[in-house]
């Protein structure tokens, strides 16, 4: 399996998910900076997170522009599985391969820790390796991750069973303060109408080693790495 | 020739920023303040001296970039030659 990992001026966890992506695939991902035209052929693209452009005008709009989105889009439209974490999901959006944006958090603050997140589905290639209804504990840093898009996408979105993740209790209950910004639906992940594109806020890659203090992000990697090798 | 640009959110979506800046505005003794709404205000300066293809470069430049037409809405005037 090959990975590349998307670098813009302002990304800050490109290392990290490097980090995770290797641990599970057993090789380095290519490293491919903005500027490049053309992403090298690969079985997975990560949109890392990070504050690309300094989160000029809105987070992710900017970037969205880059030389070598206008080729991560023409690779995910032909069916590259891609994956957008926080300032990635933001990106998803800005270039419209999944619906709707990442608002200010309702509570104006920039929030870092760590959610339960409920996983809605595990028959895509990002996790296989975990149990449908399986609660997990992954990170959030963010300042934009309030997500938003009116209630008839927000219906065809749950009618065509796109909501990835959703913030929960750690017993599984959504709703109230379990959802940390806002979210409608309390979404805080989401994929594109086949699968091969996911945009989620949390940092799979912050929980994915026994020295961070957890590992519920590691089966994301390992199921990429099954998947797709 | 200058384009002066406003951008807002549409109606219904949620602005925590500008509830925000009510509250504020509330606790400084501003009474009678209802609802704020905030956006962005860009200026662009244009080399172009055709008023009609510059309203069309601006629109194009408010749908690719400025605006994001999910939540916000555009407006703009130009002015100067």
């Amino acid at each position: 399996m090959k990975a590349s990992v998307i670098v813009f001026p302002g990304s800050n966890c490109d290392r990290d998910v490097a980090v995770s992506l290797e641990a599970a695939m057993g090789k380095k991902p290519a490293m491919v900076w903005h500027g490049e035209a053309d992403v090298p052929a690969s079985d997975l693209i990560v949109l890392p997170g990070g504050f690309s452009y300094g989160d000029y005008l809105r987070s992710g709009a900017m970037a969205a522009h880059s030389p070598i989105m206008r080729d991560v889009v023409a690779k995910a439209k032909k069916g590259t599985p891609v994956l957008g974490i926080c300032n990635g999901f933001h990106l998803l959006t800005e270039t419209g391969l999944l619906p709707g944006v990442l608002m200010r958090n309702a509570s104006l603050k920039f929030i870092c820790k760590d959610v339960w997140l409920k996983i809605e589905r595990n028959d895509t290639d990002f996790v296989c390796g975990y149990e449908k209804d399986d609660v997990i504990r992954i990170p959030i840093a963010h300042h934009d991750g309030n997500y938003f898009a009116d209630e008839d996408t927000l219906d065809r979105l749950e009618g065509e069973n796109r909501i990835a993740f959703r913030y929960c209790t750690s017993a599984g209950e959504t709703g109230g303060d379990a959802n940390p910004n806002g979210s409608r639906r309390n979404i805080a992940g989401l994929y594109n109408e086949t699968g091969s594109v996911l945009g989620l806020m949390p940092h799979p890659e912050r929980l994915a080693d026994p020295a961070l203090g957890g590992t519920d992000g590691s089966p994301m990697f390992a199921s990429l790495a099954k998947a797709l090798h | 020739m200058k384009a002066r640009i406003k951008i807002t959110l549409k109606e219904g979506v949620l602005d925590p920023q500008g509830k925000a800046i009510a509250n504020a505005l509330g606790a400084l003794g501003f009474d009678g303040v209802g609802d704020v709404r905030q956006g962005k205000y860009i200026v662009v300066e244009l080399e172009d001296t055709n008023r009609a293809s510059a309203e069309k470069t601006v629109e194009a430049m408010c749908k690719q970039l400025l605006a994001n037409m999910v939540i916000e809405n555009y407006s703009f005037e130009l002015e100067g030659k």
